[in-house]
């Protein structure tokens, strides 16, 4: 076919595809650590008693959902400047995927919430414990640990999703490839690597996140 | 110049009609092409031989791992180079569809596995073969099982399909680049982009959850 496979130029390049995966694990962890926290406020207002929070919080969670992170990042990169609010392309790329995470975390520390016998904060209040002490030293414990799995797997679409900053030119790993593959036309190389790095990093993540798994399990 | 929001979309109906057109074009072929393939693979992954689910795991796992953008960039760039030409649409729907199936695999397996054992031997006590028993015990509890995780992965591929704007799919968000290239209301446009996306959304989660109600277990 005329196409003969050269990884002399991958070769040449690995450094900057390794400063891509960097730059798209720092975006991510960065942006998955304070989703959480986003996640975990969000969570409990949705299981609120207070009508306002609950109605507040499920129309971010529900809007946020269902509108493609691409769209997100398009509007705050280069829709927010028009209101007067300009950052930069990392900036503004960590805030989106941060509010994307924040919505998706929600949903899976929800179902932690309500998960969670009853009778065990009945048993903070009995120890004369309040309200905000509750959900810090009994809940959130026990939610963390019981949501784990459901968490990591949303970990690991979230890194994923970090490869969406290229359309902003975030140089992260998927912008590097594109480069590599326009300049020069080693199109199969660029992509298989691109490709297994990705891959490889999934698996990973989901090691690293399987053995926190396993420590922080709920004993049987 | 720009004349005002209202007057810029009223120019550009029709552009971001064919726009929201094409996007359900690729999303529903996606989702269609994606859930068939992804029910063949989900059947080796369950009932395979030690070779066949061995393939079957690679196949999903490898898909799983990649993200949506480098899916679709790879098969837009790489087949061409093999000399397989298939246009920009052509190329998004089959990445979309390959990323779907993987998704529908792993979940049918999950729901397949699911089906209580005891199911799986009352068939066979009542004289039922393997094909039998699956499509009519296995299989309607599995679909019922994963239909909620079906609807969010068919919202999934909506979501994905804005990024076969990169390839030139000439699709809502890059209607929205171009209207926007014209009259710089770029904050009025995307979020109109984000409106006809959450719309798009939130009718599949509502007729996902609506179909969920008709075919529960009562």
């Amino acid at each position: 076919m005329g196409y003969h496979l050269d990884y002399a130029v991958i070769w040449r390049s690995l450094h900057d595809l390794f400063y891509g995966l960097g730059l798209d694990l720092y975006m991510a962890l960065f942006s998955v650590a304070m989703g959480s926290l986003i996640g975990l406020v969000v969570a409990f207002a949705l299981v609120s008693k207070r009508k306002l929070f609950r109605v507040v919080s499920g129309v971010y969670v529900t809007v946020i959902r269902n509108i493609p992170l691409m769209i997100i990042i398009l509007f705050i990169y280069f829709g927010l400047p028009d209101a007067g609010f300009t950052f930069g392309e990392i900036p503004s790329f960590i805030f989106a995927l941060t509010i994307y995470a924040g919505a998706y975390l929600a949903e899976v520390f929800r179902g932690g919430i309500l998960a969670i016998h009853k009778g065990i904060g009945e048993a903070g209040m009995a120890v004369g414990m309040s309200g905000f002490q509750i959900i810090v030293f009994i809940k959130i414990p026990i939610l963390i640990r019981s949501v784990m799995p459901a968490l990591s797997n949303n970990y690991i679409s979230l890194f994923k999703d970090a490869s969406v900053a290229a359309v902003i030119a975030v140089p992260e790993l998927t912008f590097q490839t594109r480069k590599i593959n326009l300049e020069t036309f080693r199109t199969i190389e660029a992509w298989s690597t691109a490709s297994v790095l990705y891959v490889a990093s999934c698996f990973l993540i989901a090691f690293l996140l399987r053995q926190v798994e396993r420590r922080v399990a709920i004993p049987k | 110049m720009s004349t005002g929001f209202f007057n810029e979309f009223w120019i550009s109906k029709m552009m971001i009609w064919r726009g929201i057109y094409t996007c359900l074009f690729v999303s529903f072929s996606a989702i269609l092409i994606g859930t068939l393939l992804g029910i063949v693979v989900g059947l080796f992954l369950t009932y395979g031989n030690f070779f066949t689910k061995f393939l079957a795991r690679a196949y999903t796992d490898i898909i799983r791992g990649i993200p949506i953008l480098v899916l679709i960039l790879t098969f837009y760039f790489v087949l061409s180079v093999i000399h397989i030409n298939l246009s920009a649409m052509q190329a998004g729907i089959t990445s979309l569809s390959i990323f779907c199936s993987a998704h529908v695999a792993e979940m049918l397996r999950g729901g397949l596995q699911n089906v209580p054992k005891g199911q799986i031997e009352a068939a066979k006590a009542v004289g039922l073969g393997f094909l039998q028993t699956f499509f009519f015990v296995s299989l309607p509890q599995a679909l019922r099982q994963i239909l909620p995780t079906w609807t969010n992965t068919a919202v999934e591929i909506v979501k994905g399909s804005t990024l076969v704007s990169m390839i030139g799919v000439v699709e809502i968000t890059l209607v929205m680049q171009q209207i926007i290239g014209r009259n710089f209301l770029t904050m009025q446009f995307y979020a109109l982009a984000g409106l006809i996306y959450f719309l798009i959304g939130f009718s599949i989660e509502r007729t996902g959850k609506f179909v969920e109600k008709k075919v529960a277990i009562k």
